[in-house]
């Protein structure tokens, strides 16, 4: 096995992986990953959190879903029994670090230009603007976009994924790969519900189910704070698991990124 | 247009190949692209040019291959096809499936231009 180049070469298949093609050329078997080198960072990163017994949360949504608003009631609701810290991914801007910072809590802004989504690298890159030791949680927030956020594995250990309810309940049925990579589902702005009559929170759930995703659908309005208990309910759970799972040296992937390793058999 | 950073990842990967294998260049490239990996094909096909531009893969083919969608059933153990955002089962019906294809991005094998008498080395 060769996994730097990825050629995966064993005494078994070397024959395979050398047929001749033609004079003077190769064919190689390779079977990695196109991100392969996304992940081996994204692993680094995951380390880097695994060894001081953080948990790491990427945030992912539509532009304007209510991702800081989240955060900036989730950072009052925790302020006296954990140390977060916070990274944002904007195209452009500082505002959303701003935000943080105002809350008194350690922000690093990246700043992706024209990237539309955070990669690996840009997460390492921050973590060494950061303050790490004494940290609890870390969140991510991700570019505001439904589409690549979930292509690229940044090192976290949960995914969030929310979907406002002004944004429709058929979201997780147009975006199958952003809503089958949440480990949970944020139905947000639910103070909005009562002046919208098109968004059935029970049907957007189903839309999730038929993506064969078991997450929790948690409904909460940041603004109002109802369902704000569950939530951070939820999150000390995940700090406690991941605190058990980092006492006998396991780590956690998002779901579905692990699972794509262990489920797949590879057909030529 | 993530494409883009998949394409450079992918001229990354091919390039360790063509080092690793101290050949010239690479004539043909073949992914494996499912339809959950969140990677649109005719994109990719399009931004491949642009990353590949002054490479040693530069004048390669792109075999773009299709994965079809499978789950396989929790609830009564079948292996059914199954639509990008209906993951349930095709024959109970019940949404406790795992896709075990589909969501592939799998650089699959290179061809590579070497010199004719060169024996392969890993
Ligand atoms: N009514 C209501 N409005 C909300 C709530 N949460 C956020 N908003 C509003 O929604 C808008 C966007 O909120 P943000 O928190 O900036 O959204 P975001 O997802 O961080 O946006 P980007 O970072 O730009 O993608 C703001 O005008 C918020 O005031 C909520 O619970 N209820
Ligand atoms: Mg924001
Ligand atoms: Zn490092
Ligand atoms: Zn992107
Ligand atoms: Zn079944
Ligand atoms: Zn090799």
């Amino acid at each position: 096995m060769c996994d730097t180049c990825g050629c995966n070469l064993t005494p078994g298949n070397r024959h395979l992986a050398f047929k001749p093609v033609a004079k003077g050329a190769t064919a190689v078997s390779v079977l990695k990953g196109l991100l392969a080198k996304n992940d081996d960072q994204a692993a680094h990163n995951r380390e880097h959190f695994d060894r001081r017994g953080i948990l790491a949360i990427n945030l992912m949504s539509s532009p304007g879903s209510g991702k800081t608003a989240l955060l900036e009631a989730t950072l009052t609701a925790l302020k006296d029994e954990f140390t977060c810290a916070v990274i944002e991914g904007d195209l452009e801007t500082e505002n959303d670090a701003e935000r943080i910072r105002a809350k008194g809590v350690q922000a690093h802004q990246i700043v992706t230009g024209t990237a539309c989504h955070l990669d690996a690298h840009l997460v390492h890159d921050a973590l060494h603007h950061m303050t790490l030791d004494g940290v609890d949680l870390l969140f991510i927030e991700n570019v505001g976009n439904l589409v690549c956020p979930a292509s690229f594995d940044l090192g976290q250990h949960l995914n969030v994924t929310l979907l406002s309810v002004t944004e429709g309940d058929d979201k997780p049925a147009k975006y199958p790969v952003m809503f089958r990579a949440a480990d949970a589902m944020l139905l947000t702005k639910t103070d909005l519900l009562a002046v919208l009559d098109d968004f059935d929170p029970d049907k957007a759930e189903a839309h999730l189910r038929d993506l064969a995703n078991p997450a929790p659908v948690l409904r909460l309005s940041a603004r109002k704070g109802a369902g704000m208990d569950a939530w951070v309910t939820w999150l000390r759970e995940q700090l406690a698991a991941q605190r058990a799972r980092v006492a006998i040296g396991q780590s956690r992937r998002p779901a579905i990124q692990a699972d794509g390793q262990r489920y797949h058999r590879i057909t030529a | 247009m993530h494409e883009l950073a998949v394409a450079q990842a992918l001229v990354e990967q091919v390039e360790s190949v063509i080092d690793q294998h101290a050949a010239s260049a690479a004539s043909r490239i073949r992914v494996r692209i499912g339809p959950l990996a969140g990677v649109v094909p005719d994109l990719l096909a399009s931004a491949f040019p642009l990353a590949a531009a002054g490479s040693r893969m530069e004048r390669a083919t792109l075999d773009l291959v299709d994965a079809p969608i499978k789950v396989r059933c929790q609830a009564c153990g079948s292996e059914t096809e199954a639509a990008m955002n209906r993951l349930v089962c095709g024959a109970c019906g019940d949404w406790h499936t795992q896709v075990i294809s589909g969501d592939e991005l799998l650089l699959e094998s290179v061809e590579l231009e070497t010199a004719p008498s060169l024996t392969p080395e890993s």
